[in-house]
């Protein structure tokens, strides 16, 4: 049973995220491992592994990088520990745009202000990014919505590298 | 995890940082990223019309492990051939650098970077 049909979705890119989080509880509390306490030595030992596949699972899904890696994956592209570089020079200059421009903020007279629209640019960027992928994935456009997953992460380490120039700041 | 002496030299006191003007003809410009750890490096070489590297800068948003590659690999180019320069590998830059095997992506970054600004400078050229 792959992670779509355990959590009962088609399989596929979009997902409500809502339902998702809605039957991740569900799944837990009718697997959960003290609902077989009473039960036999290898009835608990199925629910603790069945509880843990519904948390690998519901991360899986979760994550708008790790879902696409997933069904990646199961078309048989494995993208998760590659070492593979991205060369894409127009994409990559942006990026280092992107880099500079975090780098100014602090130095910037509204600096709190510089990162919120930061912020923004880079939310239309995911999500334009997360459409992408989604479409590609739909045509089965396996190299194309691999090489969008890759750019995805660059997106999401800018992201990660913002929030902690957020937290420095409000500190 | 601990950095070697040397990562943290060059981490330190990186050599060759910059830029050149990407416009100019005898300049070169290799831009890879990696990934799955979001690093971005941008090298620049400057080659005589006979085809020897003058000089080497670079721009690398990343790691430790990763500004010590780029900085090492500016040292390593410089009066090279560009063929010299293409043959230079990862596992040097690694050996070197005494990277340990998480790390070793930020020397193969470094070694796609030279390629990458070799790729370009040729297609300058044709």
């Amino acid at each position: 049973m792959n992670y779509f049909e355990l959590f009962n979705f088609e399989v596929g890119y979009d997902l409500d995220v809502k339902q998702l989080a809605d039957r991740y509880r569900q799944l837990q509390r009718a697997f959960h491992p003290d609902q077989y306490a009473s039960g036999s030595e290898s009835e608990r030992l199925l629910a603790v592994k069945k509880s843990a596949q519904i948390n690998d699972a519901f991360s899986t899904l979760k994550s708008p990088v790790a879902r696409a890696e997933y069904l990646l994956a199961m078309a048989g592209i494995e993208l998760s520990h590659e070492t593979k570089t991205l060369q894409d020079p127009v994409f990559l200059m942006q990026q280092m745009e992107y880099r500079e421009h975090l780098e100014d903020i602090q130095q910037m007279s509204d600096p709190l202000n510089a990162i919120m629209e930061f912020e923004q640019t880079l939310e239309q960027e995911q999500s334009a990014l997360q459409q992408a992928i989604s479409a590609q994935l739909q045509n089965k456009d396996f190299d194309a919505a691999a090489n969008s997953v890759r750019k995805l992460k660059f997106m999401i380490k800018l992201n990660s590298e913002l929030e902690r120039l957020e937290d420095q700041i409000a500190d | 995890m601990a950095y070697s002496e040397k990562v943290i030299d060059h981490y330190e006191n990186p050599r060759n940082v910059g830029s050149f003007d990407k416009s100019d003809a005898n300049v070169a410009t290799g831009m890879v990223g990696a990934p799955a750890c979001g690093d971005v490096m941008k090298l620049q070489l400057k080659i005589s019309d006979d085809g020897i590297i003058e000089d080497a800068k670079f721009k690398t948003y990343g790691c430790g492990s990763a500004i010590a590659s780029s900085s090492l690999v500016t040292e390593w180019v410089k009066g090279k051939s560009i063929e010299e320069a293409s043959s230079i590998k990862n596992t040097d830059i690694a050996q070197e650098l005494a990277l340990p095997p998480v790390k070793i992506h930020c020397s193969i970054l470094a070694e796609d970077a030279i390629k990458a600004a070799i790729n370009d400078y040729k297609s300058k050229r044709s």
